[in-house]
């Protein structure tokens, strides 16, 4: 936000904050809980020492799982009088150059020896380390430093640390979109502050989060779901502030094709039937198997589900008693969803919607051609697939029908280098693939269709054929 | 109208996006009583853009027809005038996520050029975001700042005309973002980290040219830089192609059952039809190197 001057309250981490763990390129989201252990890179500790402490802090992990701030780096870290060979023609790898055994190793370190002591005391006894050239000994020092160093950096949640994250950990959880592809998404669907927003996604809620994140607050994003509730355990993750959730509205996919043709129950939309209990009988069981899906482990809203725990037979009062709680707590849960329907279908009625984003293991072509509807004319979307086949049929659909301007099937192409004084070339890994998008424009419906065959992407002037060869 | 707001109607005074046809748009200032040539003939603004709807189709006076596009920064990088070689949306994009990019973002940016990437910032930090933007050549600063104020988003930017190398950003110690697009990046290196937060930031450096990138990496570790990452991203356009493969004619096959419906196939259609993409014949292969870097609380 503007300018904060010297104020630091909000750069320090607080119990109950969604953090983001980094150890090189590995990441972990989790939330600041009080004795609550943490597992990350195969080790454990507790992050209570990090409240209070600035977000970006490295920690060292020290014996029983305590955080302790590390001292900013020391400048001249290995930067003693360097004795390095020319090449490595007397090197030979015989498995003996280091004279520390595994035993040895496992000794320093129940000794509490921090990771940068092992790592001098590896090179110390490397038979070897003095005859490598200065690039194979950074190197070989990068290397132990990554194995031995136990330190963890708490980052504050973003859109960039987190689609990075989800890509490196569980890419299958987020339909393998990488990183740089969702910000072609972002950008493509120009997403931003003040504008309404469809999302159609089965990315765990990154792509949803994403939007949220650009959007600031200000504006609506209405979560277009399938299935019993809206799955969105990665908007958590962003540790966005609580007004951001103001914005968020949902709508179930079942009810598109009413709310399109008009028939959805308009007693959905007013917010003071609560009261009309007789009334709402017949919507509460059109809507009831819906809430009793809920409790399918797709559930993740960000309700909670407290006391859901089907309590075991006990006395029949008690249980009588439970019941009508329940009872009441599922009148007050569809109440709920009622009104939250209602929100999400005056939004989406105009149908004058400005952005639409699919990212989804679903077929995509039946998913765009339903949710285009609501968007505006002139309005962009972008739609992803893992694959490229069904993105061909959803390009072919809405060349048949019309509707739409600029589409353009892409993938983007990733490449990571390595920079360092004449050691500079790509990295030798890169990612084959981070799917495929289909972007374009909506248009004004054409109603008066020309005589004649499906309408040509551009008009037909009598003079001569268009130099463009495009279809 | 405004690039970082939409509106429905088309009003006089908006930058509105004449689409022509694939590939092929382009900006038109609307004015009443003004016209427009295009290859389909010319469009009269007073009664074929203001008070239509963006998205509308609009008839030419020979006949064929345009759409009018609500402007967009996507739209805009593709049909601005060019004054510079400009940055295009794939590696904005790129840009603008792993700067952290959101509404209210603080960002200074150098050098402006044609402003194709500033009015994508401007979209991003709106509505309490402020972009500095640093250009050393007078006229394109002049330029830069005008097109801002056509597009309705000029409270959101400040444009400098100075040399950031020489004399920086003209504020200190705000930005949560710098972006630097200029031949000797490694020179403004310091400036960036001073204008940056106290508290950290993140910094992009865009340059064609490898060399620049090695001397800016060494420039961005000794000013205490962190994350230190060069990456490249190239757009892949696959274009959606009907084709039709021929089948090869081996003769009749002796040891295989006469099909059920071989009398059906007409010989002749030995040919299977399939959609598929073909990739353009050339495509850009390289735009430049993109490094990032965060900059620690200091």
């Amino acid at each position: 936000m503007a300018d904060n001057g010297d104020e630091d309250c909000q750069y320090r981490i607080k119990e109950g904050d969604y953090v983001v763990l980094k150890r090189g390129d590995i990441y972990k989201a989790v939330q600041i809980q009080s004795r609550k252990k943490v597992v990350f890179e195969k080790q454990w500790f507790f992050l209570d020492n990090a409240v209070g402490q600035l977000y970006s802090s490295t920690f060292e992990i020290v014996s029983g799982g305590i955080l302790q701030p590390q001292k900013p780096k020391n400048l001249e870290s290995s930067s003693d009088a360097k004795e390095a060979g020319t090449d490595n023609r007397n090197i030979v790898d015989d498995g003996k150059s280091q004279k520390l055994t595994r035993d040895d190793i496992e000794t320093l370190k129940e000794q509490g020896l921090k990771g940068q002591e092992i790592i001098k005391q590896l090179i110390e006894n490397s038979s070897t380390f003095r005859d490598k050239t200065e690039y194979a000994q950074d190197k070989y020092i990068k290397k132990k430093k990554k194995k031995y160093e136990n330190s963890v950096t708490i980052l504050k949640p973003s859109c960039r640390i987190l689609a990075m994250m989800y890509h490196g950990r569980e890419p299958g959880k987020i339909c393998h979109l990488r990183y740089d592809t969702l910000a072609q998404m972002l950008t493509l669907a120009n997403i931003h502050a003040g504008s309404k927003v469809l999302v159609f996604e089965t990315c765990a809620g990154l792509v949803l989060g994403s939007v949220m994140e650009r959007m600031g607050g200000y504006g609506s994003v209405i979560q277009m779901y399938p299935g019993g509730g809206p799955v969105r355990a990665g908007v958590e993750s962003f540790g966005f502030p609580s007004h951001f959730h103001d914005m968020l509205h949902e709508f179930p996919i079942c009810h598109v094709n009413a709310l399109l043709a008009g028939t959805l129950d308009t007693t959905a939309k007013d917010p003071s039937a609560d009261e009309k209990q007789t009334n709402s009988t017949a919507e509460e069981e059109q809507i009831q198997p819906e809430a009793e899906q809920q409790d399918s482990p797709e559930q993740q809203s960000m309700e909670t589900n407290s006391g859901e725990a089907a309590g075991p037979d006990q006395e029949k009062i008690e249980r009588e008693k439970r019941k009508e709680a329940k009872a009441q707590e599922k009148k007050m849960k569809l109440d709920e969803k009622r009104k939250k329907l209602a929100a999400a279908t005056v939004l989406l009625e105009g149908r004058n919607a400005d952005g639409l984003v699919i990212a989804s293991r679903f077929q995509p072509c039946p998913v765009l051609m339903g949710l285009i509807k609501f968007l505006a004319p002139s309005r962009p979307f972008v739609v992803y697939s893992q694959y490229k086949e069904p993105l061909i049929e959803c390009y072919t659909k809405l060349k048949e029908q019309g509707g739409t301007v600029s589409l353009r099937l892409t993938d983007t192409w990733l490449r990571h280098y390595q920079v360092l004084p004449n050691r500079t070339h790509p990295v030798l890994l890169m990612s084959g693939g981070g799917g495929y998008l289909l972007s374009g424009t909506t248009v004004a419906a054409d109603r008066s269709k020309p005589a004649g065959s499906q309408r040509a992407e551009e008009p037909a002037p009598k003079r001569l054929k268009m130099t463009d060869t495009v279809e | 109208m405004s690039f970082v707001e939409y509106s429905d109607l088309i009003q006089d005074g908006d930058v509105a996006i004449i689409y022509l046809g694939h590939d092929s748009m382009m900006p038109v200032k609307v004015q009443q009583g003004a016209q427009t040539q295009t290859r389909y003939g010319a469009i009269r603004h007073s009664t074929d853009l203001i008070g239509q709807r963006y998205g509308s189709k609009v008839t030419c006076s020979k006949g064929g027809w345009v759409h009018v596009l609500h402007p967009t920064p996507e739209l805009w990088t593709i049909t601005l005038p060019h004054r510079t070689q400009i940055l295009y949306t794939t590696d904005i994009a790129t840009i603008t996520m792993m700067l952290e990019l959101k509404p209210g973002s603080i960002v200074c940016e150098s050098g402006t050029g044609s402003g194709s990437l500033s009015h994508a910032i401007l979209r991003t930090i709106a509505p309490t975001g402020h972009l500095h933007t640093v250009e050393f050549h007078q006229q394109r600063a002049e330029k830069v700042a005008e097109e801002f104020r056509e597009h309705h988003v000029d409270h959101l930017v400040t444009v400098r005309n100075q040399d950031v190398c020489k004399d920086g950003f003209g504020v200190t110690g705000v930005a949560d973002a710098v972006f630097l697009d200029i031949p000797s990046p490694w020179e403004a290196v310091g400036h960036a980290k001073t204008t940056m937060k106290k508290q950290g930031g993140r910094l992009c450096s865009f340059s064609p040219c490898i060399e620049q990138v090695q001397r800016t990496c060494e420039a961005l570790a000794d000013q205490g830089f962190e994350e230190i990452s060069t990456l490249e991203v190239l757009l892949r356009v696959h274009d959606v192609r009907t084709v039709s493969l021929p089948l090869p004619d081996f003769g009749p096959d002796p040891s295989a059952p006469a099909p059920p419906d071989a009398d059906s196939k007409a010989p002749n259609s030995a040919s299977v039809t399939i959609k598929t993409t073909t990739p353009p014949r050339e495509i850009p292969g390289h735009t430049g190197y993109l490094t990032f870097a965060t900059k620690p609380r200091t």
